[in-house]
């Protein structure tokens, strides 16, 4: 038989067989299992195999190559992260401010009877031996010598020199500051000042009058500078002294972090507040002169 | 002797390729498993015949009908075997029995280095397989399929490009003449 017969037999066998095949599949409803598993149970190592290797390389790319500009990105992120903090921060000075602002606003719409001039804080000491504060404001503003400064919260001190332009502001904490102040519960009167730290002092209550700590101390009026009844501090600390009480006050403004002040645009008498009859100061008879309330 | 040899059929030399050891089966395996697996990942891959395009490759190279058609049978029948249940054996196996024996045939009379060549045969051998498979499905199993679609052409297109590359790639499994 020629080869080419030879095959054509063994194509139409094969056939033949196949389509019996089929043929007792769909008789007897049989699924040729034996064949099935065997091929199943020999290709389907390797197609976990296969479905593991791909599954390595496809993590692989993933976590690996296709991260490559990954750190290029983390850079500009953190930069955009740095700039966006610094802008946040920015925006926070910026609403910060905008509340204090808003504070001397109403302040000093609630202070419409005494005029006013709002400044900003520029500068401070130039050294340790006095605490004072520069602002905006001078003498083309208004601004004079001994005028007051405050804030919404307090005292801050007073103007010791006016120049042009700005103006140099004596800090209540100061050794030479001092403003006349009285208990707001008690009513009694004292002066106050400065020692140059952060707590100011009242020195001349006698030890026989009642204070407590934590007790306010506001504006009395008399040094005729501040307005009554402007806070000035609240006691932290009594001692007994010699005569007197020492009490240590913490300032009610924030000294140390001014940025907006009011300057109390007058030289004359501030009229007070309506306010219970304030108690006498200390008998003089019998204490050491009290010092200037104000330096002139 | 493993080297590749001419068959002489009249006035022309046809070469007849023999295969580096193993390549055939880990070939054959190979494009079952692929042919298993990629569609799960990549849904256009159910276009492609993996094992037809091996069958019509190693029928071409070899040029011999019955080592072709046995080849074709045994990767029909092994793919119908994957296919699952739904799929009864012989209905690949006798397609591929057909194409492996054309393949091998047509071989053994034309010129089947040609990249155009590959692509118009396997081009016209997926068709010979789809009409085989329809034939069976509609004759021997009484099931409809249709006997050619737009589909059916756009993939017959696609397995013969791949063919293209495929069969230079598996050119590399033959032994150096």
């Amino acid at each position: 038989m020629p080869p080419r017969h030879k095959s054509l037999v063994l194509l139409a066998g094969v056939i033949l067989l196949q389509v019996l095949l089929l043929a007792v599949q769909i008789k007897r409803d049989s699924q040729g299992r034996l064949i099935r598993t065997w091929t199943v149970g020999a290709v389907s190592p390797f197609e976990r195999v296969g479905s593991y290797g791909f599954g390595w390389f496809r993590d692989a790319w993933r976590n690996y190559f296709a991260l490559r500009g990954t750190r290029k990105d983390n850079e500009e992120l953190r930069r955009e992260n740095d700039t966006l903090k610094l802008r946040i921060a920015q925006l926070e000075g910026k609403a910060a401010e905008a509340d204090r602002l808003a504070g001397l606003l109403g302040f000093r719409q609630a202070q419409s009877d005494v005029p006013m001039l709002a400044a900003r804080v520029i500068g401070g000491s130039a050294g340790t031996a006095s605490l004072t504060i520069e602002i905006d404001r001078g003498e083309r503003d208004g601004i004079r010598r001994n005028m007051g400064v405050i804030t919404p919260d307090g005292v801050v001190g007073k103007v010791i020199e006016a120049y042009a332009n700005t103006s140099q502001v004596l800090l209540l904490t100061d050794r030479e500051s001092g403003v006349g102040a009285m208990l707001a519960d008690s009513r009694i009167q004292s002066p106050v000042g400065g020692v140059g730290e952060p707590l100011i002092t009242m020195k001349y209550v006698p030890n026989d009058d009642d204070v407590s700590v934590g007790e306010r101390v506001i504006t009395s009026g008399m040094d005729r500078i501040f307005p009554r009844d402007l806070p000035v501090g609240t006691i932290t600390a009594i001692q007994p002294g010699v005569n007197f009480k020492q009490i240590r006050i913490k300032p009610a403004a924030n000294l140390e972090k001014l940025e907006e002040v009011l300057v109390l645009l007058t030289l004359h008498p501030l009229k007070g507040n309506d306010a219970p009859e304030a108690k006498p100061p200390a008998p003089v008879a019998s204490n050491p002169a009290p010092p200037q309330v104000a330096n002139p | 002797m493993n080297r590749a040899f001419d068959l002489r059929m009249g006035e022309s030399h046809i070469e007849v390729y023999k295969f580096r050891t193993g390549a055939i089966p880990i070939a054959t395996l190979l494009a079952l498993v692929i042919q298993a697996w990629l569609p799960l990942h990549f849904t256009r891959a159910a276009l492609l015949d993996l094992p037809l395009l091996v069958v019509i490759y190693l029928g071409l190279s070899r040029r011999n009908p019955s080592t072709g058609l046995l080849l074709g049978t045994a990767v029909g029948l092994m793919q119908d075997s994957l296919s699952g249940p739904t799929v009864p054996l012989g209905l690949f196996g006798i397609a591929k029995t057909v194409i492996g024996y054309l393949a091998s045939s047509l071989g053994a009379r034309l010129d089947t280095e040609h990249p155009a060549a590959r692509f118009a045969l396997t081009a016209g051998f997926f068709v010979i397989h789809q009409a085989a498979v329809a034939l069976t499905r509609r004759i021997l199993l009484a099931q409809p399929e249709p006997w050619f679609t737009l589909h059916l052409f756009a993939a017959a297109l696609v397995n013969a490009l791949v063919a293209m590359f495929l069969f230079v790639l598996l050119d590399r499994l033959r032994r150096p003449s």
